[in-house]
């Protein structure tokens, strides 16, 4: 397309923009940025850039618009997909000084923050008002603002209080030309077309975001948690559905079977019962009234749904035992295996015994077990596959492994992914997920705010020619025909 | 009754692409006086109605774009499910896929969200009469741009809508109105705090002289938030934001110009002649007046808000408020990806759209 990237000339260009010390371009500067949460995956940019004003952003976009550079933004890393994942001709534009809470309006209910802001330090910051920011991403600790709107990142409570784009009112971004727009409006909704819809989930791809505007809900009177147990992991998700066509949205919503309750339980003491086939702990928050009353309506469900084991937290301290559990199964899993593959698709509940029985049929066909997670409210699934990578062929055994679970998915009528975004990861998936004319529709909404294909290319959405190339992989049963092709 | 229409619908599409002339998309032609005028061939998406799934406990139903919103909120009622952004009608042919293409909601938006929030999957006929599905029926989708949403509110200038999948939620147990007599000053208090406090609104609205709330949920917090708020209890009070709802109220009955100011809700009385009507905690208001057009949109640019000529647009001023040059640019840019002949509502929402 152009001709190769002069480094010298773009790190000088980039050093007339900012200090020295926040253009990073010798080799073990660059170690600290080469992953993001998923770590499979490994690379390092041309420079890393650290900026901590919006008018260095518009100067950088430039730039790299004039000399034809890839960009890569990146919050605090923790995705999952590898959207952050460096380009080897690009630069890692780091939006982590951009950490100011610019403003909060107790009484609009809203606050106006920088995108490196972390989500859990808007609730904290807050609290003092009463309110809180709902969204709520197992990473809450670490991951930041801007990353969540470019990911569109879920968490436990979704059902009830909805994914990033519910809770964001405006946003303001950089296009690849370094031009600030704003987008959403100071009220509920903006004229135009609905672009906030469209940037939210759009990992990097059609611009910069440089500022966010959460909306921000009162903290709810009170909240209780039941735990049920189950000696058969269906009955749990029927459970599920019967709680729903009762007319109760719980608050949060989750599942765990077998081996993911003793990994948990013997991680954290969190008092599941470890016989269990699953468990289900179904958190109602509300009015202290309302809560008392959909309580009772809950544990009498689940004890006709044939729990063998149904028990309502007694006070705060057990609530909060009672979740420790679910909030540290990613890392318990850790503990029973060397590594762990999660996944993230999302299913029509009515699917989950479907779903279950051919997952544990491709897991004994591929010899790697798994355990699993889910947001059951929601039908979002997070099978841990545990593997080794020291073993030779494992990880790809997984990768493959993990491919076949979303792609029956999507056979079911799901998705590929339900909050980790497809980055890298998943871009295979993607062309099972979506055909040529709806990729191709994809491609020119790029093409719409990044004519160049600067930002972040190569993530989320494939290229035909890619997608030709998976279907060829299929055929060859894992092996790629052209192993000399680049990955994105 | 049932019937798939969309092999009519997309042929009539790529006819009309081939010979770069231009449609104009039509439900049920409810809302004929919204937006700007289009004048083209005829595009009936009428029959092309029914529903294509409905899940009570998955929460979602999958349904035809020219089903009628009064169909399909009965089907949903008989599973005691609503929408729950209870979009307005304006007349009974209204079709939920105009709904969706205004993107327009009722009373309970400032509480639950609006129609965009509950759209979780699409299918649409773009421009070039390509057959696209986005999204799907789950909750939790982030694979691909949120194209289905995006067609939410375009009017249809970027595709005709099919299909659509929508969340629904269980209908309240309970729902009750209390009236306040206050100013508009304790009112805007009032509708704030209350929210605060957690309780279960879900509607309120000011008439100049009285604040109306509304109250949803079950038994035990509906009265227990009746004690909180006091007030005199509505008797009829899904008749009262019936007409709020659907403009049948007293205040709506006028031939001045209707205008619709979104903003953001603790904006104090904006200083513009006329008729105030106070919706969503204050972040929607009614005006009618016969101020010049430039006098209000400059008002509500100055608040970060936006002005829209919602009924009797005798100004003939441009319908929706103007766009920044690059937002404006970027709209071009995105109408062009879905439909580079421009031949599908053009103009509906802005010039070249």
């Amino acid at each position: 397309m152009t001709s190769p990237i002069d480094k010298s000339q773009l790190i000088s260009r980039l050093e007339s923009i900012l200090p020295s010390d926040s253009v990073l371009h010798q080799t073990e500067d660059l170690h600290p940025y080469e992953c993001d949460g998923l770590s499979a995956y490994r690379n390092l940019p041309l420079a890393v850039v650290l900026p901590n004003e919006i008018n260095q952003v518009q100067a950088i976009l430039k730039v790299c618009n004039e000399l034809n550079v890839p960009v890569v933004a990146r919050g605090a890393g923790t995705g999952l997909s590898g959207g952050a994942l460096p380009l080897s001709d690009g630069i890692l534009l780091s939006l982590t000084k951009f950490k100011d809470i610019i403003d909060i309006d107790p009484v609009q209910r809203v606050a106006r923050v920088q995108p490196g802001v972390r989500n859990l330090a808007i609730s904290e910051a807050v609290a003092k008002y009463g309110l809180y920011y709902a969204p709520d991403p197992s990473s809450q600790i670490a991951c930041t603002i801007g990353g969540n709107v470019a990911e569109n990142s879920g968490g436990v409570h979704c059902l009830k209080y909805g994914l990033t784009i519910h809770n964001i009112q405006q946003i303001k971004i950089i296009t690849i030309e370094g031009e600030l727009l704003t987008i959403g409006g100071s009220g509920l909704d903006a004229p135009g077309y609905d672009l906030l819809a469209l940037m939210t989930g759009s990992e990097g791809m059609l611009g910069v975001i440089v500022e966010v505007t959460v909306k921000l809900l009162p903290k709810p009177e009170s909240a209780q948690v039941i735990l049920a147990a189950f000696n058969d992991l269906i009955k749990a998700g029927k459970a599920v559905g019967d709680i729903i066509s009762a007319g109760i949205i719980p608050a949060g919503l989750e599942m765990m079977d077998k081996l993911a309750i003793q990994a948990a339980e013997d991680f954290v003491h969190a008092g599941y019962p470890t016989d269990a086939a699953a468990i289900l702990l179904c958190e109602l928050d509300g009015s202290q009234a309302e809560v008392e009353e959909n309580i009772k309506r809950v544990q009498h469900i689940l004890e006709q749904s044939g729990a063998t084991e149904v028990r309502i937290a007694r006070d705060e301290a057990e609530r909060i035992t009672f979740w420790k559990g679910r909030k540290a199964a990613f890392p318990a899993v850790g503990r029973i295996s060397p590594d762990y593959y999660c996944m993230d698709g999302t299913i029509p509940r009515k699917h989950l015994p479907q779903v279950l029985k051919t997952m544990a049929e491709l897991s004994a066909e591929y010899e790697l077990p798994v355990a699993n997670v889910f947001h059951a409210g929601d039908g979002n699934l997070h099978p841990l596959i545990l593997y080794d990578a020291n073993k030779p062929g494992e990880l790809e055994r997984t990768e493959e492994f993990g491919g076949k679970i979303l792609e029956l998915c999507v056979e079911v009528g799901g998705s590929i992914t339900g909050e980790h975004g497809v980055g890298l990861e998943k871009i295979n998936q993607m062309c099972v997920q979506f055909d040529a004319l709806e990729l191709t529709q994809f491609h020119a909404i790029k093409k719409a705010f990044d004519e160049k294909s600067l930002l972040n290319p190569g993530k989320a959405v494939p290229t035909l020619h890619r997608c030709a190339e998976f279907g060829a992989m299929h055929v060859h049963h894992g092996e790629l025909s052209h192993p000399e092709l680049e990955r994105f | 009754m049932s019937e798939d229409n969309n092999q009519q619908i997309q042929s009539q599409i790529l006819e009309a692409y081939k010979n770069k002339s231009s449609l104009k998309v039509r439900g049920g032609n409810s809302k004929h006086f919204y937006g700007q005028k289009v004048e083209a061939t005829s595009l009936d998406v009428s029959k092309h109605k029914g529903i294509i799934s409905y899940e009570p406990t998955e929460l979602v139903v999958t349904v035809r774009a020219g089903t009628r919103l009064c169909e399909l909120e009965a089907i949903l009622n008989e599973s005691n499910q609503i929408l729950p952004f209870e979009p307005p009608h304006f007349a009974d042919s209204a079709t939920i896929g105009g709904t969706i293409a205004c993107n327009l909601s009722g009373p309970a938006r400032a509480y639950n969200g609006a129609a965009r929030d509950f759209v979780l999957g699409s299918r649409i006929i773009n421009g070039k009469a390509e057959d696209l599905k986005f999204g799907g029926q789950v909750m939790k989708n982030v694979a691909g741009y949120d194209a289905s949403r995006l067609m939410c509110g375009a009017m249809g200038t970027l595709g005709v809508i099919l299909d659509v999948s929508l969340k629904v939620l269980p209908k309240p147990e309970t729902e009750i109105t209390l009236s306040h007599q206050c100013d508009i000053n304790q009112a805007m208090f009032n509708m704030h705090q209350w929210v605060k406090q957690s309780l279960p609104v879900s509607a309120t609205c000011y008439d100049g002289a009285q604040l109306f709330i509304r109250l949803s949920g079950n038994d035990s917090s509906v009265n227990s938030a009746r004690k909180i708020i006091g007030g005199e209890s509505l008797e009829n009070s899904p008749l009262f934001w019936q007409q709020i709802k659907e403009q049948s109220h007293q205040f709506f009955k006028t031939d001045k110009p209707l205008w619709r100011l979104s903003l953001s809700s603790n904006t104090p009385p904006l200083d513009i002649a006329g008729d105030t009507f106070y919706e969503w905690g204050s972040a929607l208001r009614w005006l009618k007046t016969t101020s010049s057009a430039e006098d209000i949109r400059e008002k509500l640019n100055a608040v970060g808000g936006h002005a829209m000529l919602f009924r009797n647009n005798s100004l003939g001023t441009p319908a929706f408020h103007p766009l920044s040059n690059g937002l404006l640019n970027i709209h071009k840019k995105l109408k062009n990806a879905f439909d580079p002949e421009n031949i599908l509502n053009p103009g509906a929402m802005y010039k070249d759209i």
